[in-house]
């Protein structure tokens, strides 16, 4: 019994951590259709401006939660304003120049911290169920996702910013037509997208510390959900990391913990050739 | 005159690619020569991609996979059989073969280019992990430790055919590679000039209207993205002689290494990724000598890469080749008369609807 709660703690957080890791890819992926090969990189940035924001004597909660996504979202909007906004309607050129950019990131954060990990431990302690012990961060985390998740739904659903997303993720030239102002749209989209991502960077990055080139170790992991997630931003990555997670959690109980990576890396691979269009092109095609 | 003029072209690489071959051996120290291999094998990887991007617009990230399965499979198989000719072709056969599989998966999908780009990145990252735990003793192939994080250093060089334990000396192992690089660029010339090759093109240019013509687009893809495989095990099995195998072979940095070369070189020819090859490596070289430098501590070899990329992206996306390209024009301009526009086709960079 509690063996089956911690296992279902377990496979939550994997959910949750998934969620966090592609959420911000998922909304510059679903609305601008724009692939950021430096989402890994932004990750790495989040984490690094929380844990500078704490040495330097901030608030934990304030490093993580309002420090590290106002640092990548002001970084996010200069980078759309330099490089992506040039390269709109050229999918493959994007890809490389944020990979550039990725390169680049990894080189400058090397020269200034270092190659070396820095980390913070995580807060509030631990949690014991029947003869097992869990973190109670990690459940944390499990209620930040969830929060996203329901946030975002209420905001695109309810809100007139909202409305302009979905209009201008269904068809830009007729919401522009309309009167919006795409190239705004866009900027604000890409801003946000950036400071979603360095929301989740902080918050990982007491779990998994941070170096330079952690970007590599997400960056897949963020891909694969929100390519298998499809075209709907916030049910598609919220399916696709449940079964994702579900899938290397279990693997990685029964078997060994890289064991469960590549389980979950060789399921998205079948996935996606079953459902080329991810699993929101073929189910629950009216979602957000 | 244009005819003449790309014979001229063909021609020079021929000419310069001996003078390397013959000429280098007898001038350099062997540092150097084994450094030159290590430049030759990579070149023969930008190569690959230069045919399957350039040509085909297959935008493979996972170039790495079949350098890195080249490598290891040479390593293993040269290890258990004791002597390295059959374990070269194997180490050929096997990655193409691999690619087979995953070019039937892919294609037969119909999986759209930004797809197939994360799906062979995923391929190659599933690999590295794979294979950086497979330290231990269970994870011996016959006589051979997969040596996890540390690689196999104990690579077996290349023997003569035949003669088992007999092994290449450095300068061979450079002749081999140098003379296997201009082989593989000239048989991937002819290839394009061939009626498949032209096909090729045809749907790289446009992929419906090939396919209404009558052409199966998936086997012609699955073709080259074979061919593409086998070329870069090559490479990986070359690399192995001058080196050793390693993990790294598979990693991130491999995979991104190759998409510069062919971007900075330029994209849609076959010597524009060799000179990129070349000129990176040498670039990267020195960067990495320079930031022992006291006063140059900020110069990251990344750093460096990811600028150049970007700037190339933005401002030069037809690379090296095109500047060349636009300079010998306007030079040739001045001389006579400018040919009329239509005689050389726009190489655009868009990709497949």
């Amino acid at each position: 019994m509690d063996y089956a709660i911690i296992l279902l703690l377990q496979i939550g957080s994997a959910i949750a951590s998934l969620v966090l890791l592609s959420i911000g890819l998922a909304v510059i992926f679903g609305m601008m259709r724009v692939i950021n090969l430096a989402h890994g990189e932004f990750l790495m940035l989040g984490g690094y401006a929380a844990i500078t924001a704490y040495n330097k004597g901030v608030n934990l909660w304030i490093a993580m939660l309002v420090v590290a996504p106002l640092t990548v979202g002001l970084f996010g909007a200069l980078v759309e304003r330099l490089v992506i906004r040039h390269l709109y309607g050229r999918l493959i050129d994007t890809m490389l120049a944020t990979w550039g950019l990725s390169l680049a990131m990894i080189g400058f954060v090397t020269v200034v911290f270092g190659n070396t990990v820095s980390g913070i431990s995580a807060p509030l302690g631990s949690l014991s169920i029947g003869g097992y012990r869990t973190g109670r961060y990690e459940i944390f985390l499990i209620g930040v996702a969830a929060l996203l998740l329901v946030a975002g739904w209420l905001v695109l659903r309810y809100t007139r910013l909202g409305l302009i997303a979905r209009g201008t993720m269904q068809n830009s030239a007729m919401a522009a037509a309309l009167g919006t102002n795409p190239s705004a749209v866009y900027a604000v989209t890409f801003a946000v997208g950036a400071a979603l991502t360095g929301l989740a960077g902080g918050l990982l990055a007491p779990l998994s510390g941070v170096v330079p080139t952690i970007g590599a170790a997400y960056i897949a992991k963020a891909f694969i959900t929100v390519i298998s997630g499809g075209a709907a931003i916030l049910s598609g990555t919220a399916i696709a990391s449940a079964l994702l997670g579900a899938i290397n959690t279990i693997t990685t109980f029964a078997f060994t913990s890289v064991l469960g990576e590549v389980a979950l890396l060789v399921a998205a691979v079948v996935l996606l050739r079953l459902l080329p269009q991810g699993i929101t092109g073929r189910f629950f095609r009216r979602a957000l | 005159m244009k005819r003449l003029a790309s014979h001229l072209g063909n021609v020079v690489v021929l000419v310069v690619g001996l003078g390397v071959l013959f000429g280098l051996p007898a001038l350099a120290e062997t540092y150097l020569i084994i450094n030159a291999t290590i430049f030759a094998a990579f070149a023969i990887l930008a190569l690959s991609l230069a045919l399957i991007w350039g040509y085909a617009g297959i935008l493979c990230f996972g170039q790495a996979a079949f350098f890195g399965l080249g490598g290891y499979t040479y390593a293993v198989a040269a290890i258990n059989f004791g002597e390295t000719t059959s374990a070269a072709a194997l180490a050929i056969l096997l990655p193409t073969i691999f690619a087979a599989l995953l070019g039937y998966f892919m294609f037969w999908g119909r999986i759209s280019d930004v797809y197939l780009g994360v799906i062979t990145l995923t391929v190659s990252l599933i690999l590295y992990r794979f294979v950086n735990q497979t330290a231990g003793e269970q994870w011996n192939i016959g006589d051979a430790p997969l040596g996890g994080f540390n690689g196999i250093p104990a690579t077996p060089i290349l023997n003569w055919p035949g003669r088992p334990g007999d092994q290449l000396a450095p300068e061979d192992i450079f002749s081999l590679t140098v003379g296997l690089l201009l082989i593989a660029y000239f048989a991937c010339k002819i290839l394009l000039a061939t009626r498949f090759g032209r096909i090729m093109v045809a749907i790289r240019e446009n992929e419906t209207r090939a396919e209404l013509l009558g052409y199966d687009v998936r086997l012609y893809k699955l073709a080259i993205f074979m061919v593409g495989g086998a070329l870069a095990a090559l490479s990986g099995l070359l690399f192995a002689n001058s080196v050793f195998v390693s993990p790294t072979m598979f990693s991130l940095p491999v995979s991104g290494q190759i998409i510069i070369w062919v971007i900075i070189g330029g994209l849609g020819t076959l010597i524009g990724p060799l000179v990129g090859c070349i000129l990176m490596q040498v670039l990267t070289n020195q960067l990495g000598t320079l930031n022992q430098v006291k006063g140059f501590a900020w110069v990251d070899p990344n750093l460096v890469l990811g600028v150049l990329l970007v700037v190339f992206v933005l401002l030069v996306p037809r690379g090296l080749t095109g500047l060349a390209t636009d300079a010998w024009r306007r030079l040739a301009g001045l001389a006579r008369r400018p040919p009329p526009a239509a005689a050389q086709p726009v190489q655009e960079r868009t990709s497949n609807p």
